[in-house]
């Protein structure tokens, strides 16, 4: 029996993996020691904890466990990253590149760095949402310090060209730093072969718990610091103070562990399944896949229903099936999604469009059924848009003087 | 953000949706809105030509839940009402009807501008006046 709601919001977050708290159960009331205690076998406890669950976050990236700091989550590995690298490498340059379609946690950190009186230069993206490498490497000045680009999209799971930027990073002498949150566990990220400096990632996007997270900070060729965010203890090297998330890191250990041996499983049951809903929705007129379709993450699909609004849309539907739009009305700030509208949409499919992510846990029988409510919604409402009628009365949207609002 | 059971029923059982001939005297047409904010409504209403009386009323509308309900309202109110009524039907009124939070109170401006609109249309393709109404601030 098929089970409601169904969760395909997980972008957002994933459901923690069972496996995952069990892992951690033991360590919030048996092993409850502080991993910094360094004289008694409560402490030893927890630092072996620790220290394992930093193995097994390292092996999925192919890190080494010393170039493991953990944090709160990726908003943190975001700031303690760019800030982190203003600040230690400030006598070598104040530019950074960055690129419009970041997560907030790296545009807003960005902004932060042009108040302190450092340059930031945001690159767009091409249509498929793409950044492009020429421009990159144009931008790139002598007081360069980092390069903060995406591994893939939270939006739209496009993938970018991480080789290729870390190619013209290194060539420059510049550090390559990439918010891996949607990658990681998800596709293949690897720090040596991918020519990473700096990566972040979290726990709750992967199967884990939230409130934790990882950033990758690279010890040779060449050896990266980051100035602490944070004073106190001088934990994580000196990098991240702060006592351990004994039990979250445990759990965050685990699920890096499962994700390393049941991706590739993973993956090829989950992109079926995602290409399934994606070809079927493209069935209806008018509907277009937003950002590059080859080099996408796996689980993830955003398409828009041109002439129906994304609000309307999901609320057809959103007592039985959670997923995201980039409609203004589903944000705090009234404003279409920026990432859809910096791959050159109009507003007007931004408005339209729906953000699908898939997990481990989703189900054919889940996919199917989302199917069908989407599809009925779309030509429900498509009945009840002026808009509809216009197009097939083959009226042009564009030659209508609409009054703004 | 829960939508109020009024909105609810109006989004799952729209009342009046349709299209009346734009182009007959006794109909008066009002489209409001745009594709890039995300609502665009369009209401019409027919009126009887003795009487004076709104016999006929419908929508279509490109928004969200409160847009939707918000015009399917209005067409519900129009229906039986004159002109002159009809003119009188205030924003707040739909605002409160339908529970509306502050974040879609503009759902309902749009559904009295549209009311207006179409109001306008009506009296214009009747060598009437256009009415003038105060200028808003959305």
């Amino acid at each position: 029996m098929l089970k409601l709601p169904i969760y395909l919001d997980n972008n957002a977050t994933t459901p923690m993996d069972p496996r995952v708290l069990e892992a951690m159960i033991p360590y919030f009331t048996e092993h409850f020691g502080n991993a910094a205690s360094r004289n008694h076998p409560f402490g030893w406890e927890a630092e072996e904890a620790v220290d394992y669950a930093r193995e097994q976050v390292a092996k999925l990236i192919g890190a080494d466990p010393k170039e493991i700091i953990f944090t709160s989550g990726a908003t943190e590995g975001d700031n303690l990253a760019i800030k982190g690298v203003f600040e230690m490498y400030a006598s070598k340059g104040n530019h950074i590149i960055t690129a419009v379609t970041e997560h907030k946690a790296v545009l807003d950190t960005c902004k932060h760095i042009e108040k302190a009186g450092g340059e930031v230069t945001y690159l767009s993206v091409q249509e498929d949402g793409l950044i492009d490498l020429k421009e990159l490497e144009a931008a790139i000045k002598p007081t360069t310090v980092l390069i903060a680009i995406m591994y893939a999209n939270n939006e739209i799971g496009v993938i970018q060209p991480v080789k290729e930027i870390s190619a013209i990073a290194k060539k420059h002498g510049v550090l390559f730093f990439t918010d891996a949150t949607q990658a990681v566990g998800k596709i293949p990220v690897d720090v040596i072969k991918d020519g990473i400096d700096l990566l972040t990632f979290s726990g709750h996007k992967m199967y884990g718990p939230k409130g934790v997270g990882a950033l990758y900070v690279r010890r040779k060729n060449p050896r990266v610091k980051v100035t602490a965010q944070m004073d106190g203890g001088g934990h994580e090297r000196g990098m991240r103070s702060g006592t351990l998330n004994v039990p979250g890191i445990v759990g965050f250990g685990k699920a890096c562990e499962l994700c390393r041996i049941e991706m590739e499983e993973d993956t090829k049951r989950i992109s079926q399944l995602r290409d399934k809903l994606e070809n079927s929705l493209m069935q209806l007129e008018e509907a277009y896949v937003n950002g590059n379709k080859e080099h996408r993450l796996p689980h993830v699909a955003n398409i828009s229903f041109k002439y129906v609004e994304g609000e309307g849309l999901m609320m057809g539907f959103n007592k039985n099936i959670a997923l995201s739009s980039g409609s203004a009305c589903t944000s705090a700030s009234l404003e279409p999604s920026y990432v859809l509208k910096a791959l050159g949409l109009g507003d007007d499919l931004a408005h339209s469009s729906l953000r699908f992510g898939l997990s481990r846990f989703t189900t054919e029988e889940q996919i199917d059924y989302t199917i069908k409510a989407i599809s009925e919604t779309v030509l429900k409402l498509r009945e009840m848009s002026p808009l509809w009628e216009m197009y097939k009365e083959g009226i042009d949207l564009n030659s209508i003087e609409w009054a703004h609002h | 953000m829960a939508y109020s059971e009024k909105v609810i029923d109006h989004y799952s059982n729209p009342k009046n949706v349709g299209t009346l001939d734009k182009a007959s005297k006794t109909v008066g047409t009002g489209l409001v809105g745009a594709p890039e904010c995300g609502d665009v409504m369009r209401l019409q209403i027919e009126v009887d030509e003795t009487t004076g009386i709104i016999k006929d009323a419908k929508f279509k509308t490109f928004g969200c839940g409160s847009a939707i309900a918000s015009s399917s309202l209005a067409t519900e109110w129009l229906k039986g009402k004159s002109v002159d009524e009809a003119v009188k039907i205030d924003n707040m009124d739909i605002v409160e009807e339908l529970n509306l939070p502050p974040v879609k109170i503009h759902c309902s401006v749009l559904a009295e501008d549209a009311i207006k609109a179409a109001i306008n249309d009506y009296r214009k393709k009747n060598g009437l006046e256009e009415l003038v109404f105060e200028e808003r601030i959305h």
